[in-house]
């Protein structure tokens, strides 16, 4: 980054930065903690460093992780109409589609919902922990990394949550219906879901694997 | 929070991409390599400047989703039983029924949660797939910007299976009133998970290589 007037063709490869999205090539410049490095025309985050991401986001995905084994082994909502009451859970609710070709739904909705979301804070836990505590990576942390952020589409617990919002209000005026405490988890899952993707810069993260700190 | 702005090469109005500049980037972890290199050096995922079956993907993703959400909408979503009678009906038919009963906010975001978006979504990854093909009249960034509002409203979609689930194992009084799966739900969620495929399979990368007037209809090396 010595001299600015270089073209960029002529730049080494590790003084340039492309976006992935849109393959526009600019000259990597770190921006500071808090600031957001943006592609031009298409707009896509290519850097977000934050000052103390890395433990802010392994703070988060312990939470998360509580949240996510609470909220699927505590009912969620209750119902309760002319003496019958019924109360679920989330595994309850991923195997309603029990019985012939539903059970694939069954499955497919479980690791939606629940082995998906938490296979991916694990993975997470294991890739950040050894960056934050400036140690060499973990063991196939590259591998690990890379299935998290293929996985991260279909983690789909804070949809869910969502989900059992309008539910209720489907049958709210069927029968009385009661939160759970696992609902207010899945409350609290959207939220921490959200910040973890914010917090996470995943440029820092591939660079942080790629050119470990020497403890 | 405040924008950096990336110090651009030449003149300040022109962005190179990589594939001019003779260089590829990896799709998964973003590092730059040479034009040729099989794999990342970083994360060993393959590397294409552009992805030539790209489109074959979307398309054929999107067939498949396209004829899933047929059996979704006639086949029944939910069997609702109650006391006196049993109740089996289609998503349009019970936003319908719905609407019969005054209902009509709900009957609205039913039929725009579950039939607009997903029609809508069909329309927009068709439109995109098309329209690197040829000369389009938006301009990229607004076909970049429907890219990620499909990609993004992609997953929330499920929604409808989850609460077809939920109503499902909630809804299970004994004799008063019980709600069960219907066949069209494990069509619908095929088709909300193979338009989320077809929708990843885009390369977009292709978005902003069809208009640069020199190269033309480059796209497809």
């Amino acid at each position: 980054m010595d001299h600015p007037d270089t073209p960029l063709a002529e730049l080494p490869l590790d003084e340039i930065i492309v976006c992935p999205q849109c393959d526009a090539v600019y000259r990597l410049q770190r921006p500071a903690d808090g600031e957001r490095a943006a592609c031009e025309r298409c707009h896509t985050a290519l850097i977000t460093p934050r000052d103390n991401a890395g433990l802010q986001i392994i703070a988060v995905a312990v939470a998360v992780m509580v949240l996510i084994i609470g909220a699927s082994v505590f009912p969620f909502l209750t119902i309760d109409a002319a003496g019958n009451r019924n109360a679920v859970s989330v595994l309850d609710a991923a195997l309603a589609f029990a019985g012939g070709p539903m059970i694939l739904l069954s499955l497919a909705t479980a690791a939606l919902i629940f082995f998906i979301p938490l296979l991916r804070v694990l993975l997470t836990l294991y890739v950040l922990v050894p960056i934050v505590l400036d140690r060499p990576p973990a063991r196939h942390a590259v591998a690990a990394f890379s299935l998290s952020e293929e996985l991260r589409p279909w983690s789909m617990a804070e949809v869910f949550a969502i989900g059992c919002a309008v539910a209720l209000v489907k049958v709210a005026d069927l029968a009385d219906v009661g939160f759970g405490p696992a609902f207010y988890m899945f409350g609290a899952l959207v939220v921490l879901v959200i910040a973890q993707d914010r917090f996470l810069c995943k440029w820092s993260v591939w660079n942080s694997l790629e050119h470990p700190k020497k403890s | 929070m405040q924008m950096v702005r990336m110090e651009l090469s030449g003149t300040s109005q022109e962005i190179l991409s990589a594939r001019d500049l003779g260089i590829v980037a990896c799709t998964r972890c973003s590092k730059p390599a040479p034009m040729g290199a099989q794999t990342c050096s970083r994360c060993g995922h393959r590397l294409v400047s552009r992805d030539r079956q790209s489109l074959q993907r979307v398309w054929a993703f999107w067939t498949v989703g396209l004829m899933c959400y047929i059996p979704a909408n006639t086949y029944p979503m939910l069997k609702t039983r109650t006391l006196f009678q049993v109740d089996e009906s289609t998503i349009i038919g019970g936003a319908v029924e719905l609407a019969h009963h005054g209902n009509w906010g709900i009957a609205f975001i039913i039929l725009f949660a579950s039939v607009v978006i997903p029609l809508a979504k069909f329309m927009a990854v068709a439109f995109l797939a098309i329209s690197v093909k040829q000369r389009s009249v938006t301009s990229q960034r607004q076909r970049h910007y429907l890219y990620e509002v499909v990609e993004y409203i992609g997953r929330w979609s499920m929604i409808d299976i989850f609460v077809v689930a939920i109503l499902s194992s909630l809804v299970q009084l004994k004799s008063l009133a019980a709600i069960n799966p219907g066949t069209a739900s494990i069509f619908f969620a095929l088709s909300v998970i193979f338009t989320m495929l077809a929708a990843q399979a885009f390369d977009t990368r292709m978005i902003w290589d069809t208009q640069t007037k020199d190269e033309g209809l480059k796209t497809n090396d």
